[in-house]
């Protein structure tokens, strides 16, 4: 956390004790919003946060900031849907300027496989909660002035499914909140801390190893994102996860208000704009399994042309940054919560291109989780067992980045 | 510049010309036929280091090539 931060948000940094009720690796949103609400929920304070960086300089500081809830799968609506929630009152709530912003989002479709697809994706969500409705050419274009519905010639938009409670919140802003909150109520947050190893006592975790000495702890909590498998292994167990980078870029400064949220499975791209008025785009993972944060060409030449396509405006901007974060994907495409039959060791991962969106409800139920130590009904259907059990729930058309 | 992976029958060529071909590997210490369909299915080493791997020339040779690579930097040995 540099100096500029820490003028505006007010933290204070604790030498680490030699036990915690509750640890918990990662300090980025996933981690912070479980601290938040093991304090202000079930107030158990004497929680450590161990993040091996700064706070929120990993996938909670590199994604997109969409906030939605339009998934495929009745699980997932409802917990996304929760989430969305969530992030409304967590303005009120913590007494910090998170610039949540309700735009709406357009998913775009181009074929007649992709009109069939938003329309069973508009009726299960509106079965199951979320606020989605299939909208014609003519009021995609109402919605977004800037969209060429012809798509170049070659992608004409046929037709989107339009989830209007769809919003963008400033990502650094969701973390300093959340580790605000957590830390004002006793909650210890370490950056530079890497963890080093796990303690065991037979098969069961008691806490961590870092550089400064052994830390003991009730229960362990992995919030890691792209490295939850080097962490995990230290436990003794496999995940079903690949570590894949994702990419994205932002343009300069776009003088007209570009509001709402637009993404194109087909063309699979999404866009919205920063509050700065730069366009903020990314697009699918990289194929190979990779920890290298390196951006490349390739994926800034075929993003921005696939983009172009339905906004030629974008033809006159230029690129200002691109990175990269290191996403832990899950084979279906859903998040992995819960215990993992490893006492002691519960983890919060699998969170892969789709984490950013469900930090508050993912730290609300993880909380419940360390509280109640019973599994709430919510995450229930997330839990790692789910594939011993052939119990998958495949939902890759709604992380929209495949 | 992009990742670039050397080809045994056309030389170096930039990544986006090949497709990747991933290599689960079960670990002996998983025992008993349902734990090894399991791990075969869905468990991943996610090794950060070097790891083997193939790779589909599909736009050149359209020959399956094997390489090393170190995943924490993307560097081809």
């Amino acid at each position: 956390m540099n100096e500029f931060i820490e003028a505006k948000v007010a933290l204070q940094w604790q030498q680490p004790k030699a036990a915690y009720d509750v640890v918990i690796v990662g300090g980025g949103g996933h981690g912070l919003a479980t601290a938040y609400y093991l304090a202000t929920r079930h107030g158990i304070t004497n929680v450590g946060v161990f993040e091996r960086s700064y706070i929120g300089g990993g996938n909670s500081g590199r994604n997109t900031t969409v906030i939605r809830a339009n998934y495929g799968i009745p699980e997932a609506v409802r917990f996304y849907q929760r989430s969305l929630e969530l992030f409304a009152s967590l303005e009120d709530e913590t007494d910090r300027w998170i610039m949540h912003n309700q735009k709406g989002l357009l998913w775009m479709t181009h074929t007649e496989h992709g009109m069939r697809a938003e329309k069973a994706r508009a009726a299960v969500n509106t079965a199951f909660g979320a606020k989605t409705r299939y909208v014609e050419p003519e009021e995609i274009k109402e919605i977004c002035p800037q969209i060429d519905l012809s798509g170049g010639g070659k992608f004409p938009v046929l037709g989107a499914s339009y989830h209007e409670e769809g919003a963008t919140a400033r990502h650094d802003r969701v973390v300093w909140a959340l580790a605000e909150g957590a830390m004002h109520r006793g909650v210890h947050v370490h950056q530079r801390a890497p963890v080093t190893g796990l303690l065991r006592d037979g098969d069961r975790v008691t806490g961590i190893e870092t550089p400064d000495g052994p830390v003991s702890a009730g229960v362990v909590v992995s919030a890691v994102g792209g490295h939850v498998t080097t962490l995990a292994s230290m436990a003794g167990l496999r995940l079903p996860i690949r570590s894949h980078p994702l990419q994205a870029f932002v343009t300069n400064h776009y003088a007209q208000a570009f509001d709402a949220i637009a993404a194109s499975t087909d063309l699979l791209f999404y866009m919205s704009q920063t509050a700065r008025g730069e366009m903020l785009l990314g697009a699918e993972i990289d194929r190979q399994p990779s920890y290298s944060y390196r951006s490349g060409h390739h994926f800034l030449e075929s993003c921005a042309h696939r983009a172009m396509t339905l906004f030629p405006f974008l033809r006159d901007l230029r690129i200002l940054r691109q990175w990269t974060g290191i996403c832990d994907m899950s084979p279906d495409y859903s998040p992995i919560m819960g215990k993992t039959g490893v006492d002691g060791f519960l983890v919060t991962t699998g969170w892969g291109t789709w984490g950013f969106k469900a930090i508050p409800v993912g730290g609300e139920q993880m909380a419940q989780l360390i509280a109640t130590d019973k599994t709430p009904e919510l995450i229930a259907p997330f839990s790692l067992d789910r594939f011993a059990r052939d119990r998958t729930l495949a939902d890759r058309g709604s992380a929209g980045t495949h | 510049m992009s990742l670039r992976i050397t080809c045994p029958h056309c030389g170096v060529r930039p990544l986006e010309e090949y497709l990747y071909g991933e290599v689960p590997v079960v670990p002996d210490d998983v025992v008993g036929d349902d734990a090894r369909d399991l791990d075969r299915a869905f468990m991943r080493a996610n090794t950060e280091g070097v790891i083997r791997e193939r790779w589909f020339h599909a736009m050149g040779c359209r020959r399956w090539l094997w390489a090393d690579r170190d995943t924490r930097t993307d560097e081809m040995l």
